[in-house]
């Protein structure tokens, strides 16, 4: 009986403490859980894995990362979560700046400025991530989603992304890169390769950005890309308004745009399955059609002329028949009429002069365009006075590069 | 306010008990204590491996009759352009082992033996300065004045607000930061390694956010090398160092390398070196007497030139702004960033000279908001001033390049259009 009275007791004092401190409690909870994150990382040894337990956990500074070796790991891209919404200090939510690093299975949300970014690195693993603000697109979201940097050997694998103000996935300056098997939604650009050598972009579900895959080089830095393979994806339905800040690289993409390579060299796009962009399939640009070009702002030796292109096997259904902006809209309405479409392709029409033999650029430098009809070259060079259809030149074959090895 | 070391009760008695002895048998006595073990005069303690729970565990700061000062040995410095860090002051000291000296490295930045102690404390003056009792952390203000400052590194507790002190500790696996933050009372800094934000308020500027930093993000801005990743520091550098100090006491106003120098502590030889190889003097970024772009150059130097250089971990965006930068393409001019998401403000251009208003720099600088903002970390607040500095760099630039048109032009374009194909040509 004593008993009995003493645990009614002990169930009504815990009951009424649970109501009197639920917010208070609630707030230290999570400020307990951060700090213990943030200890766990400044601890953190080689090897060790970091478990990040299923929940909603609230974050209001950014976490960073400068132990190799280590491991990040959640229950599950939906079961753990850790928001950023209240982020008051840090550029991104996470920085890490180490080798062998793997993020897996959890979801980073409504970060101020980049979700990840890992600046200088080796072996590095993204995998099972879901990264997304939560408002939908809006300039006011962070930039990048997965942002790879400075690094070698990178695996980005099984990832959602959802909202990014620049790139959901973007690798940059970086070498040796896998990135498949990904879903990039409502992003302004849904995965975009800058500056980087040997990636392979494949498997990859794209669609509801504003454009879908990006190949870029920008110039002034220390590295020029080269060697993307962009293959097996389903790139469809990218035509959500560009709400990328202007002068960001990808503010100059046209919204309906599935995968556009600028600057770049040795790209080959092949077997992906690309519908109803609205703009075009596939863009062949130069950096002449950025905006960006100014004759102080880019270094001299900067080689703005996409060479080396190899567009072929790829299925088209649908899109070029709304394009975006007013330029682009007059010219396919002067060109193919009002119920008319753009072709698969669009090329700026930007050759190197001086790489040109009797008008046209060696065999091992062309734009090979192949399975995709005429490629509508929109004569930017001369003022795009002359736009034409044209297949000429464009029906040739360049060696397939090689597969991108992580070795591991 | 009697003597008052950082020591805690225990080393609190000792000086003072000690100093009311006068016979001849105590004197004697008392000599021989001191030759034995009691530190009379706190003397620095270099902790090799661990970082003790209190800064007094440090001994390089004490407080004696209200006045938080350097200890014996540890030597109190300024720069001739510090970081902004909103708007707080800042006590810089640098300990040496004993027996030890620096020597310069190739860049003009000291090199201290294993053993060496850097500390900063962040603080800032009261508004009711002299006022001691009850004085709020919403009542501090952001001036450049030296108000609760005595010569040789000293602060008069009742004028100020401390707020933390950081170290950078030389271990034999290299520099590595830690913070400690100081109590309301004054009296004890304790070590704080996940970091912390502190509601702050000041006079005519108001609530603000002062953050401490994380350990992890100490090297944000110290890992100078992103490649190598290992911490320096950055004031300690010729360029920087290089003016007078007012050390109080018989040596008075000095140069601070020639201070060093003279103590012992500095390699006399190597700095007529380092001079020459292109280490020369910062201008005070606040010196109406220095030229504009000295100036302007001194404080990107310090406020950005940490990550912005070549090898730093912002060499991402090819834009660098130390003081050894000359390529106008890397100061930024024209050129177009890189990674700067929504921190372009819709800009196209880094620095279009002529164009304050154009400029990405000047946009970031002016930003709040922590995906915008350079520097990235440690401000809360707009550096009005320095800000304003920058502004007149930029738009007192010398010529007019061609993007100052581009720039304009865009500005006046809507952001529908202006896209890839052929709409900018």
């Amino acid at each position: 009986m004593r008993l009995a009275v003493a645990a009614l007791a002990l169930l009504g004092w815990l009951a009424g403490c649970g109501q009197r401190s639920s917010v208070g409690q609630a707030a230290a909870e999570l400020g307990r859980f951060q700090r213990e994150l943030q200890e766990k990382l400044l601890d953190a040894k080689p090897g060790e894995i970091i478990e990040i337990p299923a929940g909603r956990h609230v974050l209001d500074r950014s976490l960073s990362l400068r132990v190799s070796g280590v491991t990040i790991r959640g229950a599950g891209m939906n079961a753990t979560v850790l928001s950023f919404k209240a982020q008051r200090v840090g550029a991104e939510g996470l920085l890490v700046n180490a080798s062998d690093f793997t993020l897996e299975n959890l979801a980073i949300e409504d970060t101020g400025g980049d979700a990840v970014k890992i600046n200088e690195g080796e072996r590095i693993t993204l995998r099972g991530l879901r990264i997304e603000w939560t408002g939908g697109p809006s300039t006011r979201n962070g930039a990048y989603g997965l942002y790879p940097v400075r690094t070698r050997n990178v695996l980005i694998e099984d990832c959602l992304v959802i909202g990014a103000s620049d790139a959901g996935i973007y690798v940059g300056q970086s070498e040796d890169i896998v990135v498949r098997r990904n879903q990039a939604r409502q992003n302004v650009a849904g995965i975009e390769i800058e500056n980087s050598r040997r990636a392979d972009v494949y498997e990859n579900d794209v669609t509801l950005n504003t454009g879908g895959i990006l190949v870029f080089n920008m110039p002034n830095l220390p590295q020029r890309g080269e060697g993307t393979r962009v293959f097996r994806n389903r790139i469809y339905a990218n035509n959500t308004a560009n709400f990328g800040a202007r002068g960001t690289p990808v503010a100059s993409v046209p919204a309906g745009s599935g995968v556009v390579i600028n600057s770049n060299d040795s790209v080959e796009i092949f077997d992906n399955e690309l519908r109803d962009n609205a703009t075009a399939h596939i863009i062949i640009s130069s950096y002449f059609s950025t905006g960006y070009m100014t004759n102080e702002g880019v270094a001299k030796d900067f080689d703005p002329y996409p060479e080396a292109i190899h567009v072929h096997g790829n299925r088209f259904s649908g899109g070029g028949d709304s394009p975006d902006g007013l330029d682009l809209k007059t010219l396919k309405l002067a060109m193919f009429g009002l119920g008319g479409r753009f072709p698969a392709v669009l090329w700026d029409g930007y050759r190197d002069p001086k790489r040109l033999q009797g008008g046209k650029l060696p065999p091992d430098l062309a734009l090979c365009v192949r399975d995709a009809g005429p490629v509508l070259n929109a004569d930017g060079p001369g003022k795009y006075r002359n736009p034409s259809l044209t297949s000429e030149g464009f029906d040739c074959t360049l060696a397939a590069l090689r597969a991108v090895e992580l070795e591991r | 306010m009697s003597g008052r070391s950082l020591q805690g009760p225990q080393s609190l008695q000792g000086p003072r008990a000690l100093a009311r002895l006068t016979a001849l048998s105590s004197v004697l006595a008392l000599a021989a204590f001191l030759a034995g073990c009691a530190p009379q005069e706190a003397q620095p303690v270099f902790h090799a491996e661990r970082n003790p729970a209190t800064l007094a565990e440090w001994r390089l700061l004490q407080i004696r009759a209200g006045v938080l000062g350097p200890t014996d040995g540890v030597i109190p410095y300024e720069l001739n352009t510090p970081l902004f860090s909103d708007y707080a002051h800042k006590l810089r000291t640098v300990w040496l082992p004993a027996g030890t000296r620096a020597g310069y490295g190739a860049d003009g930045a000291l090199q201290l033996p294993v053993g060496s102690i850097l500390s900063k404390t962040f603080y800032y003056p009261r508004r009711d300065a002299g006022n001691a009792a009850g004085a709020s952390q919403g009542a501090l203000r952001a001036t450049a004045e030296a108000i609760g400052v005595l010569a040789g590194g000293r602060l008069v507790l009742d004028q100020v607000q401390l707020i933390e002190t950081r170290l950078l500790v030389q271990r034999a696996q290299g520099w590595q930061a830690v913070s400690y933050v100081w109590d309301d009372s004054q009296r004890t800094a304790r070590l704080q390694r996940v970091g912390e934000i502190i509601p702050l308020e000041l006079a005519g500027i108001g609530k603000f956010d002062y953050v401490v930093p994380d350990i992890n993000q100490c090297a944000a801005c110290h890992a100078t090398d992103v490649k190598r990743a290992t911490l320096a520091p950055i004031g300690l550098n010729f360029r920087h160092l290089d003016r007078e100090h007012d050390y109080g006491g018989e040596v008075g106003q000095k140069n601070q390398l020639a201070h060093l120098e003279q103590l012992g502590l500095l390699d006399v030889a190597a700095r007529a070196e380092s001079a020459s190889s292109g280490g020369s003097r910062a201008a005070l970024w606040g010196d109406e007497s220095a030229s504009l772009e000295a100036r302007a150059r001194a404080y990107l130097d310090i406020n950005c030139g940490h990550c912005h250089n070549r090898q730093g971990p912002a060499d991402t965006s090819g834009l660098a702004l130390d003081a050894a930068e000359t390529a106008p393409i890397a100061l930024g001019v024209c050129k177009s960033p890189v990674a700067a998401g929504r921190g372009t403000g819709n800009k196209k251009f880094d620095l279009v000279p002529g164009r304050p208003d154009e400029s990405i720099m000047v946009y970031r600088l002016a930003a709040h908001d922590p995906g915008e903002m350079m520097p990235e970390l440690g401000r809360s607040l707009v550096h009005r001033e320095g800000l304003e500095l920058i502004r007149r760099w930029i738009a007192e630039w010398p010529g007019a390049p061609g993007c100052a048109q581009e720039a304009s032009n865009s500005a006046r374009q809507s952001a529908s259009s202006a896209r890839l194909s052929r709409s900018q040509g």
